[in-house]
């Protein structure tokens, strides 16, 4: 029962497929050309150009390759600096300014110019060769400053100090002439046996002991600070003769 | 042997005063023979004794160290220590007084007077009583006895009670009051409630000021400069430190209230150095040190550093000027004018100056006895140069006893309030330290471990 109303259905499809076929119209033929006008000579063509540069844009010192096709002329120029040339060619240039090129090709057609820029651009200048390196005002004063030693129990400035501070003195001199604002503070220390309150008093006498001789050496006074450290800052500690005289010394530092 | 020598050189420090006929504290510390005293360890109920260790600690420690007593080692007390009054047995009225040799001396183990009286224990004094805790408090109740008494009823010295609150500082606290109590009959003064002043290292490069107990417990840092704080010096009336500080460059004065922490204004004049403050016996001026004019010089200015007055002119230096205590108008510093540091004295306008030690070594530190007649120093007298030993003068008769010997390097001497005491710094234990003895050298008593300490000053507050 099912089967043969499928069957139906898909045969009156088929028919109405058939029947649609045979109603279709062939179209009507195109109508025929105008008839083809009478040849005339043609007028002598303009000059044609292909002109580049590439790259467009180089670097100072570097170089641009310029490229070129010409047709229809008989006399090619590209100005500036590279004159005639032929129909078809290439040239590096290496402008030491962005310079526009511009080639003229003359022809029976007529004149035409074509252009191609080449953009310089100035490399960055190379940084400065690094300066001579400034030495800081402690560097100075530990390489160039030495220290001056005393006695036992005193201030005054023994033979080898003054040996000593005489040279202090010129070292800084030169250094207040290079670093103009530098102040140096002068440090008083005495060893470990006297008590730390009188030792206090007394790195304060050593410190201005020296100061006083620099002073008259002509290094200026409003440059020179003092300061005492009695025996509170033992560059050692042992007990020897040895380390006691480190201890009782001026020492040149940076004032703050 | 050891006790032998000892009385010897007590005598001769004896001798030695009695010959500058001055009647000071010095000789009456060595004068008769110290008294002897029990304190049996005392017991608590309840909850009061696990505190019991630091009273009985505090409380030996307190009467020991007064150096007035003998104290009869604990080993010789009896097994039974009366605990109240009502614990002693009545005596037989003629007890036998037989020798300490023999051993069948009759006693009550600990509960008749003689039994402490005589030997082995032979004491002059017994201390005892119990502690119990009550209502957050620990209470104690201490009795004195002299024991020597043949009358029971006459052998009560004081019996007293003593509250503080529960907990292990409470019983520290009781028992400085019961010792307190004890010295007083002995018209000691206690030290209990003085604070030592000290300058501290504790991390390098950097020094600060503290304070702690005369026994050296409760340390206490007042300084937090982190820099270079040293030379202590507090004013009378224990309101006010002055040191001297690197903390802003050059050394000089710094002001503290010792009541707030807070800075207090002191006015320092420009100088390199401005050292060694000193308050004046009524506190309302400061001494000190100033490069002001050259040489470092005595000075004197209001406490606020106004006022400033030049004290000494010399081309030497001058530091560490020194007030005396009891009369308000002489000074003693240490000046280089005759060549090595030495103790000199001035009035208070800066004249009659005159030196009191000899010229030999480096004599330094001067710090005066609360009685104004004895000065104690720092002196190289007999050394090398920077083995200093501590020596005390009689100002009068420039007499004087040197009280260490060569045990390291010994500096810094400060009178304790009692007169009996001083502290000082030594570095005979291997580091700088401070220490404390009595007046004669000895009962030395080490009382810092941490770090290095030295510039010891003993306040009254």
């Amino acid at each position: 029962m099912n089967k043969r109303k499928i069957s139906a259905v898909l045969l009156s499809v088929s028919l109405m497929l058939f029947a649609a076929g045979c109603k279709k119209k062939v179209p009507p033929p195109p109508p025929p050309p105008p008839p083809a006008p009478a040849p005339v000579a043609p007028p002598p063509a303009k000059p044609s150009i292909q002109f580049s540069a590439e790259p467009a844009t180089i670097e100072r010192g570097q170089s641009s390759t310029l490229r070129w096709q010409v047709s229809d002329a008989t006399d090619i120029g590209i100005a500036p600096q590279v004159g005639t040339v032929s129909a078809r060619g290439e040239r590096q240039v290496s402008p030491s300014d962005t310079t526009t090129y511009t080639l003229t090709a003359k022809g029976p057609g007529g004149t035409e110019t074509g252009t191609a820029t080449v953009t310089v651009t100035v490399p960055p200048p190379p940084p400065p060769p690094p300066a001579p390196p400034q030495k800081s005002l402690s560097e100075l004063l530990s390489s160039e400053v030495q220290d001056a030693y005393f006695d036992f129990d005193k201030s005054d400035i023994r033979e080898d100090a003054r040996v000593a501070l005489t040279t202090d003195a010129e070292a800084l001199k030169r250094i207040f002439g290079e670093i103009p604002d530098a102040v140096v503070v002068i440090q008083g220390n005495c060893d470990e046996r006297g008590s730390a309150e009188y030792n206090l008093a007394l790195g304060d006498r050593r410190a201005t002991s020296a100061k006083d001789f620099l002073v008259q050496l002509g290094v200026p006074a409003d440059k020179l600070k003092t300061v005492s450290f009695g025996k509170e800052k033992p560059v050692c500690s042992e007990a020897t003769e040895e380390c006691w005289q480190r201890n009782r010394h001026v020492h040149f530092a940076p004032a703050q | 042997m050891i006790r032998k020598t000892s009385w010897i050189v007590l005598g001769a420090v004896a001798a030695l005063l009695l010959a500058a006929q001055q009647s000071d504290v010095i000789i009456k510390l060595e004068k008769g023979e110290r008294a002897a005293i029990a304190v049996p360890d005392l017991r608590g109920s309840g909850e009061a004794q696990q505190y019991m260790g630091a009273f009985n600690e505090t409380l030996w420690n307190d009467l020991q160290s007064a150096g007035i007593f003998k104290m009869v080692p604990k080993s010789l007390y009896w097994t039974q220590v009366p605990r109240v009054p009502q614990d002693f047995r009545p005596q037989p009225a003629m007890p036998q007084r037989t020798s300490a040799a023999s051993n069948v001396r009759p006693n009550a183990q600990g509960l008749w007077l003689s039994d402490w009286s005589g030997p082995p224990v032979s004491a002059n004094y017994l201390a005892f009583g119990y502690t119990g805790a009550e209502a957050g408090q620990i209470v104690l109740r201490g009795w004195l006895y002299n024991v020597g008494q043949s009358d029971f009823s006459n052998a009560q010295v004081f019996g007293k009670t003593y509250l503080a609150p529960l907990g292990e500082e409470g019983a520290r606290k009781i028992a400085h009051d019961f010792a307190t109590d004890i010295l007083q009959q002995f018209g000691a003064v206690s030290l209990t409630g003085t604070r030592i002043y000290f300058t501290s290292q504790r991390s390098r490069g950097v020094k600060e000021i503290w304070s702690m107990d005369p026994d050296g417990s409760n340390p206490k840092q007042l300084t937090f400069y982190k820099s270079l704080s040293i030379m202590p010096a507090v004013s009378p009336d224990g309101t006010r430190l002055a040191f001297t500080s690197f903390a802003r460059g050059n050394p000089d004065i710094f002001v503290l209230s010792l009541e707030t922490g807070r800075r207090l204004p002191f006015y320092n004049e420009v100088s390199s150095v401005t050292e060694t403050p000193e308050f004046t016996p009524d506190g309302k001026q400061v001494l000190f040190a100033s490069a002001v004019s050259g040489w470092t010089q005595i000075y004197i200015a209001n406490v606020d550093g106004s006022g400033m007055r030049r004290m000494t002119y010399s081309n030497s230096i001058d530091v560490e000027p020194k007030v005396n205590p009891k009369t308000g108008t002489d000074i003693a510093f240490v000046s280089g004018r005759s060549g090595p540091p030495q103790i000199y004295r001035m009035s208070m306008l800066g004249t009659d100056v005159a030196r009191l030690t000899t010229g030999e070594g480096d004599a330094v530190n001067p710090a005066w006895h609360p009685d104004g007649q004895h000065l104690a120093f720092s002196w190289t007298r007999g050394y090398a140069p920077g083995n200093y030993n501590i020596f005390v003068m009689d100002v009068a008769t420039r007499q004087y006893v040197q009280l260490t010997h060569g045990a390291g390097r010994n500096e810094h001497p400060s009178w304790a309030p009692d007169g009996r005491h001083m502290v000082f710094s030594s570095n005979r234990s291997g580091s700088l330290q401070i220490w404390t003895m009595l007046a004669d050298g000895t009962q030395l008593q080490q009382l810092t471990t941490q770090g290095a300490n030295t510039q010891p000053v003993w306040g009254k507050h």
